[in-house]
Order: C-alpha cells, then structure tokens, then sequence
C-alpha cells in the first residue's frame, strides 16, 4: 500500500511571487522549497465556473463519459495529487478520443499511484464498470505459479500462429508515463536497465535503448512484433504518453527473442514472452518465471512495483489493473469471425478480439488476435486457463464450420 | 500531446541535466537557442497563469526538425511568457526574425492605400491570393494552455462581434461542432477551413484539446472573408478570392481588420499589443504583424530552376506546398508568401509579395520561352 497518499485540496495558489523592479512586468511566481506549485496547471481555469470549464462528452462514448457528471467534475476539479495531477490531465485523453470503433475505451488515465486514491470518487465507478462490477472493497487475488495451469501445451499450430503473454509494471516511487518529467522517465530506464542486466541463463539478454536504434533495427523488431510502436494512436498522445519521444525508451530481449521487456511506454515496464505456435504452457512459465526473477531485483534496490490489494498491481490504464495481464494468440478464424455468433461466443468465454497490429488495429486475412477480456478480480493463472480452454474451443469451432457442420451443440455456457 | 504534464512537482527533485531535453538531433530555432545553463536558470519559472518552460518547448523537443521549413520550436502559452521567459525567446525572436533586438520598435500600418499596385498579378499565372493574420484577445491565455472555460468565453466573445458586422461583411458563424462532414469537406477544399489538427507542431503543442469544442468559422456571404476562432490563434483573419488582385484582397482585409478591431475594443478586449513585438501570437514567428500575404501561383519551370530558393530569399519570400504549413507543391503550384512578420509593417510585407510575384511571373514566362532569366535576378531586400 503506498505510504504517502494525500488528498490534497488546493483551494488558492502557492508560491512566491518575487517582486520586480519594472512596474509593467509581470510578476513572476519563482518556485521555493514548498512543493506542489499550484493548484492546477492553469490557473485562470477556476475563475470560470464549473458549468463552464466542463467539457462536452455529447458524443462521446467511453467509460469515462458515462460516469463523469458535471456535479461530480464540479467536486474534483480543484484537486490535483502530490505531483500535481489534476482532474483534466485525468480525463483529456477520454476527451479527444470521443470513442473507438473497435473497442470500448476507458477515456482516462492515472499520472501516478496517489490518483487512484485522490480521484476514487470517478475512477471507482470506471473500475467498476470496466471490470465486470469490481466493488470498493473487494480484493484482488494475484497468482503467479505456472503449475497451477492445467492444459494449454497443444493448441493445433496448423491454427494458433503464435502465443503470448504480457503484463505491465509500475515502479513505486515515480510518476506515471502521462505525466512523468524526463528526468523521473531517464531514472527508470536506469533503474530497468541495471536490473535486467544480471538476469542469466535462458534470460540472458541485451538492452536496445530507443534513441540508438537504427531504423532498420528497428523496422525489423516492429515486424517481428516485438517493439513497441513509434506512438500515432491517438488513444496514447492524447493522454501526453507520446512526450521526448525517444527519450529513455527502449526494448530489452533475451537472445532467443522468448522474452522481452519494454521500458517507458504506456507504462514504466512491460513485460512479454512470446513465441511461434500454440505451446501457451511453456509461454506462461517462461513469463512466471522471469516476471518473479525482475520482481525480486527491483525489489533488492529498494523500488517495489506499485500494488495494493484491492486494485493488485497498479498501472496507467485503469483498465490494466489488477493482473495487468492480457495472454493471447494469433489465432486464423476465417470462418468463425464471420459466424453470426462469434461476438457472443467470444463474450461467454471472456475473451477479446483484435487486429493482430495492436489494440486499435482491424483484423487481417482472417487472422485474429484472441485474448483474455479481464485483468482485475481474477489471477494470473485463472485468465491464462480461459485463453487455453476458449481458444482450444475456437479452434474446434472453426474445423467443424471448415467442414460446413454446426457449432450450436458446442456454444459455451457463460464464464 | 502532451500538455497539463508538464507540470510535474517532482521534477525540481532531478538536477538541471538529468531535466534537460535530449537535442542532439534536433533542428529548430528552440534547440539552437536553449542550452543546459538557460534551462537550469528558467526551469523553476512560471507565468501567472501556471505556464512553465516545459510548456514553451515541449513541441520543439517532440518535433526535432521539418524537411519543408524550419521551425520555431517553442510557443507561448499567454501574453506573460514573452516576458517570464525572455531569456529562451529573445534569442529565438532574434533568430527568427532576422537580428530584431530585444530595443527594437515595430511599425503596424494597415492603411492599404498605401500599397503601390497589386491589382494586375497574371491571373494565367495566380491562381488566387490571400492575406492573413492573427489576433490574441487580452485577458484569455492562448490556445496551448487555455481551458476549455476560457475557450468557450473567447468563441462567445467572436461570435457576439463577428455577426455584427454588415455590408460586404455580413456573414454567419459555424461551430465547428455543429458542422456536418460534408460542409466540413467543402470548406476544406475551398480552403476556407482550417484542418482537424493532425500536423504534430500543432498537436504537440496542447492546441488540439477538447477539438472541436469552441472552434468555428465565420465567413461573410461571398466567402472572400474569413475569420477561424480558437485554432492555433483565437482568431485568425483572412481576405482571399480567385485571382491575382491582391490590392482588393489587402483592402477588404484592412478593412474588416480594422472594423472588428473596434468592436472587441467596445467589449473591452482589445488585443494583445505591445509596441516591440506588435500583435502578440502564440507562434513566435507570427509576432509583428503576424501577416502572411500570399498566392498560389503556377511556376513549374521556375521552381525546377537552380536559383529558385535564392531568388526567393533576395526577395523575402517563402514558398509552402497548396495544403498549408507543412506539406509539399503539386503540380507545379505552390504557394508564395512573405518570409517577414516582425520589424516591418503589413503595408512593406504585402508590397513585397506583389512586386516578388510579378517579377517571378515574368521569369516563369521567359524559362517558358527558352530564355535566360540571370538578368532579371534580383538584389538583397
């Protein structure tokens, strides 16, 4: 649980202003040793009534917009966390991307750990809604021991291209990629890049930092699927993730390319094991056992990843809370995705599609990118299980449509 | 898009170079100008209003150089950060505008009667002609930093004196919002509308928040005049029509300008002026008369020629792509405009627009008749 968490509720401006000799200059507000500076980054914004400064989500739909009234803006609006984030940097993000075609967008984003706390009056009902009605007081269970998977050592590769499993880590003790300053980002990178240098054995890998990469390099990581995109999806700049790009960004992988680590994207650490075919079994434990081995070094130099037992491992996107975890396949489901019923089979099992470019990607040549649906109020190895059991069924499904047969005796009961 | 991030408490926690943007590879006046030293210096400043350095350069480090032009690199956030944050944006105004010193005193002049000529451009040649500017309206901060609040009173304020007017002036406001897409796709290829802003020296810069909340146009029956609220200005003011009579054009500017003026004056917000810097703008580059005065004009043998972007630079010209800012000439048309914006008056800047052209003209004609245009080359302005 983070020890410092403060509401804290700025009802006038702090600092000090320096006099200046020149009567026509304007007076210039010089930081001292007291901390936060001002109440919210534009002062002249709470000169205009709540009514006023409350944005138009008319047409907007995120889970953000579905929540944040104008009473309930009118409440936050003068708040802002230790470092200084504020309702609007919260919410600027669900603002500007009025809604996704292919998927429902949280619209907002955290700026360090104390804005779920500070903010919870909004971002409980977005975790809730996001997350399957997740209360207040519920707890989250975190399990990270790959014996506890049962199955998933044969999905058919002749269907399933590729698996994968990653997560996401915040460190404890900086801010968030919205709204972290270049020199907290460039103390991450130092930090990751110190820890993931003594990993060993089939762990054993390199650091490629961002601003040193040569495009063909890079070209050929993005294509393998392994780094991560020069940011153009609106759902990522909108929110200030895109900032000093590249600055302290880079990929770590180990030689085989099973295990892959990226630093300062949409969250401090992302964490990836990947590989060709259907084999999830031997993908999770690679995952368990390297995500443990990091835990264990950032933990030696005294920065733990932000977590708490409500909301589990702490991240940017509310909804990557929880598990932070998203395991999914590659999967070709020419027939099935044009079955009337593949939307709702797919919600019954839990799962999620996608393009296999990424989150806001279409699908390509029948190949689909299926996934867990849920990260938080279920472990690790309870969503990796639903990967395993409802891509196997998928798969079934799509050699019987293959085969001009019906599926309708094999729908799912929901999970 | 980074914007309200910039105010980040704990960055006074890191020391001046581990804070300090990484512009090894960057081209623009910002990153020439600012070093370690002034960084360390201005870092703890801000405006009243909340505006930091972080704020000014923020796009300078998120676009490190243009292939078509170079770029500035910094913007303001309100009227103070020309003040607050004199040490980064005096050399860079400097820079920019040709050695203006920091004790210089810049001349408006928008009687257009002043203006010698201008009503005979070759129409075979230009296409249409064109003046803008830009107004800021004291009291509001600017487009990177104001709140949607502040937005709001600005287009409240525009509207209310914008539907005022009458004559050939008499017009009607769209809200950007309101639009339909395919009004929106005609005023766009009419070029009367400004772009949905995908161009990243805007978007990285905050001028895209809340889009399309509080923005608009105006135009007056005929659609020769034209005024956008809260795109990267609070009002950008434009004269246009097909055609090569830029005195008619500069005119009716004039004279809207001037018409407009007076009414957000009896408002009590005049616009932000200041004897120096003249009118004051978010761009740096637009500070003076924040005048652009320019034609498309057809010279596909001229622009292939060696002495081309020289002869442009004699005669203080620029050229820029059809679309605007930062995008590239087709067909041989491009758009010829003035280079200058500060230390001359509009007068001055859309005389050298109208001689430039039609001399350009000319040599097009002659390359077109196998002739050598060394002779017509031009001496320094």
């Amino acid at each position: 649980m983070s020890d410092n968490i403060e509401n804290i509720e700025l009802l006038g401006t702090i600092g000090i202003f320096v006099s200046t000799p020149d009567s026509n200059s304007p007076q210039i507000r010089q930081q001292g040793s007291a901390m936060p500076f001002g109440n919210t980054h534009n002062k002249a914004k709470m000169n205009y009534d709540s009514d006023q400064e409350y944005p138009d989500l008319s047409k907007h739909n995120n889970h953000m917009a579905k929540i944040l009234t104008p009473a309930m803006y009118e409440r936050l609006r003068s708040k802002e966390t230790p470092s200084g984030f504020t309702l609007d940097d919260i919410i600027q993000t669900g603002i500007d991307n009025p809604g996704h075609p292919f998927i429902m967008t949280v619209g907002c984003v955290a700026g360090d750990e104390e804005t779920y706390e500070v903010f919870k009056e909004l971002l409980d009902p977005v975790i809730e809604d996001r997350h399957g009605g997740y209360k207040p007081s519920d707890k989250h269970k975190t399990d990270i021991d790959p014996a506890n998977l049962k199955g998933g050592d044969d999905l058919d590769p002749d269907y399933v291209l590729s698996s994968r499993v990653r997560t996401g880590r915040s460190v404890r003790g900086f801010c968030l990629p919205p709204h972290c300053s270049r020199g907290e980002r460039r103390a991450v990178e130092k930090l990751s890049i110190e820890a993931l240098a003594s990993l060993t054995g089939d762990l054993n890998g390199k650091y490629y930092a961002l601003k040193n990469m040569t495009d063909a390099e890079q070209q050929q990581l993005i294509d393998d699927h392994f780094l991560f995109d020069k940011p153009v999806s609106p759902l990522l700049l909108a929110s200030g993730m895109g900032r000093d790009w590249p600055d302290a960004r880079g990929i770590w992988h180990n030689d085989n390319k099973t295990f892959l680590v990226w630093v300062n994207e949409e969250d401090h650490l992302r964490v990836i094991s990947m590989q060709k075919g259907g084999n999830m079994k031997e993908v999770f434990n690679r995952f368990c056992t390297g995500l443990t081995k990091i835990e264990t070094l950032f933990k030696e130099r005294n920065h733990a990843f932000m977590w708490n037992e409500h909301l589990g491992y702490v991240l940017t996107c509310p909804s990557n809370l929880g598990t932070g975890l998203r395991a999914g396949v590659h999967v070709k489901l020419p027939n099935m995705s044009k079955n009337a019923k593949f939307e709702d089979v797919l919600k019954k099992l839990r799962l999620q599609k996608r393009g296999t470019g990424g989150v806001d990607t279409a699908a390509v040549g029948g190949v689909f990118d299926i996934s867990n649906a849920d990260r938080l109020g279920f472990s690790e190895v309870e969503l990796v299980q639903m990967v395993v059991d409802g891509v196997k069924l998928l798969v079934d499904m799509e050699k019987k449509l293959e085969k001009g047969q019906s599926i309708d005796d094999i729908m799912p009961a929901q999970k | 898009m980074p914007f309200g991030n910039t105010h980040n408490n704990f960055k006074l926690n890191y020391k001046v170079e581990d804070e300090y943007p990484d512009l090894s590879k960057h081209n623009n006046h910002m990153a020439k100008v600012l070093t370690k030293e002034m960084y360390g210096k201005i870092r703890d400043r801000q405006t009243p209003s909340g505006y930091t350095v972080d704020d000014v350069i923020q796009t300078g480090i998120d676009n490190p150089g243009h292939p078509f032009i170079m770029t500035v690199g910094c913007v303001a956030g309100d009227e103070e950060s020309y003040e607050v944050f004199k040490e980064l944006l005096d050399p860079v105004i400097s820079d920019r505008h040709n050695g203006y010193k920091p004790t210089d005193k810049h001349k408006t002049d928008l009687n257009f009667e002043n203006l010698k000529g201008g009503d005979d451009l070759d129409p075979n040649y230009v296409l249409s002609s064109r003046v803008r500017t830009g107004r800021s309206i004291k009291g509001f901060t600017l487009p990177p930093h104001n709140s949607r609040g502040e937005r709001r009173a600005i287009e409240k304020l525009s509207v209310e004196a914008l539907t005022s007017l009458d004559g050939e002036f008499k017009g009607k406001y769209y809200p950007l919002k309101s639009m339909t897409d395919a009004e929106q796709e005609q005023l766009i290829n009419d070029h009367f509308l400004f772009d949905k802003p995908v161009s990243p020296l805007l978007t990285c810069a905050g001028m895209a928040r809340d889009w399309p909340d509080g923005r608009g146009i105006m135009h007056n029956d005929n659609k020769t005049f034209l005024v956008w609220v809260n795109e990267e200005d609070h009002l950008r003011v434009i004269s246009m029509q097909q055609g090569g009579n830029m005195r008619e054009v500069f005119k009716r500017f004039c004279v809207g300008l001037q018409k407009i003026e007076e009414i957000f004056k009896k408002h009590n917000h005049g616009f932000m002026w200041n004897e120096h810097l003249g009118y004051i703008l978010t761009c740096p580059s637009n500070l003076g008369t924040g005048l652009r005065g320019g034609v498309h004009v057809k010279l596909p043998k001229l622009s292939t020629h060696a002495k081309f972007d020289e002869i442009l630079t004699r005669l203080r010209l620029q050229k820029r792509g059809t679309g605007g800012v930062d995008t590239a000439s087709v067909g041989g048309v491009f758009d010829i405009s003035n280079a200058d914006r500060l230390g001359s008056s509009e007068v001055a800047q859309v005389q050298l627009v109208v001689d430039g052209v039609k001399l350009m003209v000319e040599m097009e004609k002659k390359l077109e008749k196998g002739e050598a245009i060394d002779s017509m080359i031009p001496a320094q302005k």
